[in-house]
C-alpha cells in the first residue's frame, strides 16, 4: 500500500512544491493540509515543508506554530507519529517545542543557498534509516535563519542521547564547527537537525526534497525522504515506529 | 497639489504640447484628476511615446509565439500541451532612490506580469548594473539591490536563476536594475488582459490602496535625476512579497477555475493603467466606482486613489455569476477583494463618487443619485491612442567610423598597468570585478526552489527541467553596453547574438527574444539616435536569428547630473531543450579531450574587458559581427550537441578566449595543454571579444565528425590541444608571437601558463574583494571539489 504523507500547507509556504515531488519520487502519496484544517486526513506520516509561512515578518515560524493544523500536527507527533520539519519547518517546529533549539539568523547576516555536505549521525531512525551508510550527503540550503542554537547544557544532552541527526561537514569530511567553511549559518557544533527525545519528531535546514534527482545535482536527500516514507508506512501498519520511544496511543491523533 | 507659479500639468509632468493634445481628445478643458490621470499614462514608462515609432520595426511574428507584444508578457507554446512566458522590465529609478524596495518591486511586478497570463512563475533573472564597486554609495546599492532581489524572490518561492553584474561609471549615478521573469503555462490557462462584455464586473483583490508610489511612472521613470533628491522617496512602492506568494495562488486558482473573464495586474499608474487598458483592449469602457477601492489609510485623494502603485493588487473582469466564488477564493487566501465597477458599451472611463462615498454604483452597476462624475476619458485616450512624438535623432559628433577591416589595432596589445606576463593578465581579468565569480551575490538568492533547477546562476545560461516531460528551458540575459558605447546598433545586435549563442551553446533552440532598452533622454537628438541606432540592431540580429520579439520593456532618462549611462540593451532569451539529458555545460569534463576552437577572431579590443583593465584608447577596433555567420555558427553548435558530438561547450565573450579556456578549467577542476595561432596581436588573440566563436571539448574519437559537421555549415575549426593537467597552458605561435611581437613593441610572452588553482582563487576573491565584502563571508566555504555533475 502506498504511504499517506500529509504536507502542511500554510499561506507563504513555498518548497511544498518540492516536497510533492520527493514524495512521489519516494514512491509516497503526497496529501497537502491546509493551515486552517485540524483534519489530518488519515496520513501517517507529516512533512512541514520550507517557504515563509506567514510572511515570516516577526520571525521565523513564530506565527505558524500557533495555527489550527498545528494543534493536530502537535496531537500526531504525541501519538509517536513521524514528523519531518524542513527548513521553515524546522523554524517552526523548533518554535512550537516539538524539537529543541533555535534557529538564529545566519552568522554573515544575509540568506544563503548553495549546496552543503551533510553528515547523518546515527542510520538507525525514522528520518536516517533507508541511508544505508554513513556519508556526506549533498543537498542545497536556501535560508536566513537557519543557525542551529541551544544552551551548552542542552546540546550535551542532545549528543548524549543521539538527538543530533545531522551536521554539516568539511571538504575533508569532518564535522564543520561554526567557523568551518563547510558550515552555512554558523550553526553551533554544526547541526544541521535534530530530533525530539521521543524520537518521532525531526526538523533540518537543509532541503534533502529539492535534491532527489541526479538531474538537479544530487539525489543524496532521497534516502532521508525514503526513511520518512517507510516510517509512514510502518506507522501505519503498526501505529508504532521502531527507533521511537513514544508509546502509541490508541486512536492517537485528533 | 500646485504652486502659484507652475500650472498644474508641468507640476504632473506635462508638456504645454501635451497639454494641447489632451485638450483635443476630450474638446475641453480637462480636470485635476483626469490631469493626473493622463500624466501617469501619458508617461513615457506607459505611452512608450518616444519609443513606440521605434518599436514597429521589431521583428513579432512567429509560429509559436502565442501572445506576443502589448500583452502582459510574451507567451510562446513549448509541446506537450505547455507555453512559457516571459518578460523584463526595468526598475532603475526606484531602485537608485531606494535600492532595497526598488528592486523587490521590481521582482514582484515582474512575476505579476507573468501570472497575469496564467503562468506560474518559475525563474528569475536580473541584470545589475552599478558604478564603481570601490564607491561607499555603489556599495550601498549593491547591497540593498540584492538583498531587496532576494528577499522578495526568496519570498515568494520563485528561483532567481541567472543574470547579471556589471560595473562601469557611465552607472555611477543611475544603477540599473532590470528584471526578467519566466512562468509556465498548461493549456487552457492563457488569459489575456481585455475587458470584455458589457455588464461585466471589474473585480480588484489583493492588498489595500495606500499612498506609497503616487506618480512612481511620472516622476522616477520619466525624468533624469537632480542631484540629491529626498522628495521622490515617497514615490517608491514598497513591496509584500507575503502578499505577492497569496496572489500567485489565488489568481492561478480564479483562471484554473475558469472563474474570471481576463486579468491585469496593477503596476505603473496602478487602477488607472489596469482600467483604461483593459478597456481599451477590449474595446469597451468602464465605470469605476471610487468609494469601492479598499483603502489602507483614511483621508486619501481621488487622485491619489486612481494613481497609487501599491503593490500586490490585481484587477479581474468578472461575470456576475462568477463572483461570489471569486470571492471566496480570496478570502481562503484572506486577500481584500472588492467590485470595484462594471464594464460598459461607452468606450470610457469614468470615476464616480459620492458625497459620503457610500457608493456611486448600484447592485446592477447603474450609478446612484447623487453620484458624482470626478472624471471621463475615452479609455483609448489614455492607451493606445496616447501621445506620439517623433524625436529628433542625431549621431554624435565625436563619433569615429570604425576603422577598416584588417588594419591593426595600435598600441592596444601592450599592459602598461598590469606588465607583461599573459598568465598574470588572465589572473588580473578572472579576478576583475566584472570577470570574477557572481557567488557572492547569487548565493543569496535562492536558486533552486521548486526542485526544477538543473543549471542554476554562475555559468551561463540557467536550465529548468519541465516536471512531467523530458524538455527543459534555458534563459539568459545579455546586454553589451562597452561596445554600445561606441556603435550602439552594434552593441545591440552583439547582445542578441550573445544571449542565444548562450542558449544554443547548452543545446537549446532559443524561443524568442524580451529586450529591456536603457538608455538616455529622448529629447536629446543623441540619446535618441543611440536609442534608434540600438532598435535597429535588435531587428536586425532578431531577424538574423529568426527570432521573434515577444515583450519588453523601455527605460529612458537614464542619467544622473553630468552622466549619461551606456547605451544598455538588455536582451532575455528562453530557449528549449527537448531532452534535457542531452544538455551541455562549460566545464571540461575529463582529461585527454580534444580543445577546439570554432569560428576565426576578428576586430580589435575596443569595448572588452581587457581595454577597460589595461586602459587602452575605447574607440579604436571595436568587434566584428556577421550575423549571417552566427545564425550558421548556432545552427552548427545546436546540431553537433544533439549528435552527442560535444562533451563541453563555452562561447568566447568577456575577456576573450583566454577567460573561456579558464573558466572551463576551473569549473572542469583540471587544466588544458593548448597552441594557438595569433594574428598581429597576441592581445587580440588572447583577450580580444569578437562573438561568433566557441570552445568545445570534444572526445578524440568524435573530432573528425565534429569537423566535418562544422565545414558542412561553413564554419571554420582550428584544435587548440586536450585537456588535462594542474595547468592551463597556451602557447602562442603564428605572426604575432615572440620574436615579432617584441619587434612591434608587444611585451606579451611568447606562452601563457596559469595555475588553475591560482586563476580559480582570484576568480573567486574578485568580487569580494571589489565590494569590500572580504571577510564576510569565506568565498573558500563551499568549494567542495567534485560537487559539480557535469552534463
Amino acid at each position: 500500500m502506498t504511504a499517506r504523507v500529509g504536507i502542511v500547507l500554510f499561506p507563504g509556504s513555498n518548497r511544498d512544491i518540492d516536497a510533492v515531488n520527493a514524495l512521489r519520487v519516494a514512491g509516497a502519496e503526497p496529501v497537502v493540509l491546509w493551515h486552517e484544517s485540524v483534519d489530518l486526513e488519515g496520513v501517517s506520516a507529516i512533512l512541514i515543508p520550507g517557504g515563509f509561512a506567514y510572511g515570516d515578518y516577526l520571525r521565523a515560524g513564530v506565527i505558524a506554530r500557533f495555527s489550527p493544523v498545528m494543534r493536530a500536527v502537535a496531537a500526531f507527533a504525541e501519538a509517536g507519529g513521524p514528523v519531518l520539519g524542513i527548513c521553515n519547518g524546522f523554524q517552526v517546529l523548533a518554535e512550537a517545542k516539538l524539537v529543541p533549539g533555535a534557529l538564529l539568523r545566519n552568522r554573515g547576516l544575509r540568506f544563503v543557498c548553495r549546496e552543503v555536505a551533510l553528515l547523518p549521525e546515527h542510520l538507525d531512525t525514522p528520518f536516517t534509516r533507508e541511508l544505508g551508510v554513513r556519508r556526506p550527503l549533498r543537498m542545497p540550503v536556501a535560508h536566513g535563519e537557519g543557525c542551529y542554537y541551544a544552551d551548552d547544557a542542552t546540546l550535551d544532552a542532545l549528543e548524549r542521547e543521539g538527538g543530533v541527526l545531522w551536521r554539516y561537514a568539511n571538504p575533508d569530511g569532518s564535522v564543520a564547527g561554526p567557523d568551518d567553511p563547510g558550515n552555512p549559518n554558523g550553526s553551533l557544533r554544526g547541526i544541521a537537525g535534530v530530533r525530539n527525545a521521543a524520537g518521532n519528531v525531526a526538523g533540518l535546514m537543509p532541503h534533502p526534497e529539492t535534491a532527489v534527482e541526479a538531474i538537479l545535482g544530487s539525489d543524496d536527500g532521497l534516502g532521508i525522504i525514503r526513511s520518512l516514507v517507510v516510517s509512514a508506512a510502518e506507522y501505519a501498519a503498526t501505529g508504532a515506529v521502531s527507533g521511537t520511544t513514544t508509546r502509541a496511543l490508541a486512536g492517537g491523533a485528533a | 497639489m500646485t504652486t502659484a507659479e507652475v500650472p498644474l500639468h508641468r507640476v504632473l509632468g506635462l508638456t504645454d504640447e501635451e497639454l494641447d493634445a489632451i485638450r483635443e481628445k476630450l474638446s475641453r478643458e480637462p480636470n485635476a484628476l483626469e490631469l493626473a490621470m493622463f500624466s501617469v499614462m501619458w508617461s513615457e514608462h506607459c505611452s512608450y511615446k518616444s519609443s513606440r515609432p521605434l518599436l514597429k520595426t521589431l521583428p513579432t511574428k512567429g509560429k509559436d509565439v502565442v501572445a506576443g507584444v502589448g500583452e502582459q508578457a510574451g507567451v510562446i507554446a513549448i509541446g506537450d500541451g505547455l507555453a512559457v512566458a516571459f518578460k523584463i522590465e526595468s526598475h532603475n529609478h526606484p531602485s537608485a532612490v531606494e535600492p532595497y524596495q526598488g528592486a523587490a518591486t521590481g521582482v514582484g511586478g515582474i512575476l505579476r506580469d507573468v501570472f497575469a497570463m496564467g503562468a506560474r512563475p518559475i525563474a528569475v533573472l536580473d541584470a545589475l548594473r552599478f558604478g564603481d564597486p570601490a564607491d561607499p554609495r555603489t556599495r550601498h546599492l549593491v547591497d540593498g539591490v540584492v538583498r531587496g532581489v532576494g528577499g522578495y524572490g526568496n519570498c515568494v518561492g520563485v528561483p532567481t536563476v541567472g543574470g547579471e553584474l556589471v560595473f562601469d561609471p557611465s552607472y555611477q549615478g543611475n544603477p540599473l536594475v532590470n528584471v526578467m521573469a519566466i512562468g509556465l503555462l498548461e493549456d487552457g490557462m492563457l488569459t489575456r488582459a481585455s475587458a470584455d462584455g458589457p455588464g461585466n464586473l471589474v473585480v480588484l483583490y489583493g492588498s489595500a490602496t495606500g499612498r506609497d508610489g503616487i506618480g512612481g511612472a511620472s516622476v522616477l521613470a520619466s525624468a533624469t535625476f537632480g542631484d540629491q533628491d529626498p522628495s521622490k522617496r515617497p514615490s517608491v512602492q514598497v513591496g509584500d512579497p507575503f502578499a505577492e506568494k497569496l496572489l500567485i495562488e489565488a489568481t492561478l486558482e480564479l483562471i484554473a477555475r475558469q472563474l474570471v473573464v481576463s486579468i491585469q495586474d496593477l503596476g505603473a499608474a496602478g487602477i488607472t493603467c489596469a482600467t483604461c487598458e483593459t478597456a481599451d483592449r477590449g474595446g469597451t469602457g468602464m465605470l469605476v466606482d471610487l468609494d469601492a477601492i479598499p483603502r489602507r489609510e483614511p483621508g486619501l485623494e481621488p487622485f491619489e486613489v486612481m494613481i497609487s502603485e501599491s503593490q500586490e493588487r490585481m484587477v479581474a473582469i468578472v461575470e456576475p455569476a462568477q463572483w461570489e466564488a471569486v470571492r471566496e477564493v480570496c478570502n481562503r487566501w484572506e486577500l481584500p477583494v472588492a467590485v470595484i465597477g462594471r464594464v460598459t458599451v461607452e468606450p470610457d472611463v469614468v470615476v464616480l463618487t459620492t458625497p459620503d462615498g457610500s457608493g456611486a454604483l448600484d447592485a446592477e452597476g447603474r450609478p446612484v443619485a447623487g453620484a458624482v462624475e470626478l472624471a471621463r476619458i475615452p479609455a483609448p485616450a489614455l492607451a493606445s491612442e496616447a501621445i506620439v512624438f517623433n524625436r529628433e535623432s542625431r549621431a554624435p559628433a565625436r563619433r569615429r567610423p570604425a576603422p577598416a577591416p584588417g588594419s591593426p589595432a595600435e598600441a592596444v596589445d601592450a599592459l602598461p598597468v598590469r606588465g607583461q606576463d599573459p598568465g598574470a593578465v588572465l589572473t588580473a581579468l578572472l579576478g576583475s570585478p566584472n570577470l570574477s565569480s557572481r557567488r557572492p551575490v547569487f548565493e543569496q538568492y535562492d536558486h533552486n526552489v521548486q526542485a526544477n533547477t538543473v543549471a542554476g546562476p554562475g555559468r551561463g545560461a540557467a536550465v529548468l527541467r519541465v516536471k512531467g516531460t523530458t524538455k527543459a528551458l534555458v534563459a539568459t540575459t545579455d546586454g553589451n553596453a562597452s561596445v554600445s558605447k561606441i556603435d550602439p546598433w552594434l552593441g545591440a545586435a552583439l547582445s542578441v547574438a550573445e544571449a542565444a549563442r548562450n542558449v544554443s551553446i547548452t543545446g537549446a533552440r532559443p524561443l524568442g527574444v524580451t529586450n529591456c532598452l536603457n538608455y538616455g533622454d529622448p529629447t536629446r537628438p543623441e540619446a535618441f539616435w543611440a536609442l534608434a541606432e540600438g532598435v535597429r540592431g535588435l531587428a536586425d540580429a532578431c531577424v538574423a536569428l529568426g527570432l521573434p520579439v515577444t515583450g519588453g520593456n523601455v527605460s529612458l532618462y537614464n542619467e544622473a547630473p553630468g552622466s549619461a549611462i551606456a547605451p544598455t540593451p538588455e536582451i532575455g532569451i528562453v530557449g528549449l531543450l527537448d531532452d534535457v539529458s542531452t544538455r551541455v555545460g562549460p566545464a571540461f569534463r575529463a582529461d585527454g579531450n580534444a580543445v577546439v576552437l570554432v569560428g576565426q577572431p576578428g576586430g580589435g579590443l575596443a569595448g572588452s574587458e581587457y581595454a577597460r583593465l589595461a586602459g587602452a584608447a575605447v574607440e579604436d577596433g571595436p568587434p566584428t559581427l556577421d550575423l549571417e555567420l552566427e545564425a550558421r555558427l548556432q545552427t552548427f553548435i545546436r546540431e553537433a550537441i544533439a549528435r552527442g558530438l560535444v562533451e563541453s561547450c563555452q562561447d568566447v565573450s568577456g575577456g576573450g578566449l583566454a577567460v573561456a579556456l579558464a573558466e572551463m578549467c576551473i569549473w572542469g577542476g583540471r587544466g588544458a595543454q593548448l597552441r594557438l595561432r595569433v594574428g598581429d596581436s597576441p592581445a587580440v588573440g588572447l583577450f580580444g571579444e569578437s562573438p561568433s566563436r566557441l570552445v568545445c571539448e570534444v572526445v578524440p574519437r568524435h573530432v573528425p565528425a565534429f569537423g566535418l559537421l562544422a565545414l558542412h555549415h561553413g564554419i571554420h575549426t582550428e584544435a587548440l590541444g586536450s585537456t588535462g593537467g594542474p595547468r592551463l597552458v597556451i602557447e602562442l605561435a603564428g605572426e604575432g608571437a615572440t620574436g615579432a611581437a617584441e619587434e612591434r613593441g608587444s611585451r606579451i610572452a611568447d606562452a601563457l601558463e596559469a595555475v588553475v588553482d591560482d586563476l580559480r582563487h582570484a576568480w573567486e576573491h574578485g568580487l569580494p574583494r571589489a565590494l569590500g565584502w572580504e571577510g564576510d563571508d569565506d568565498p573558500d566555504g563551499a568549494a567542495l571539489p567534485g560537487l559539480e555533475v557535469a552534463g
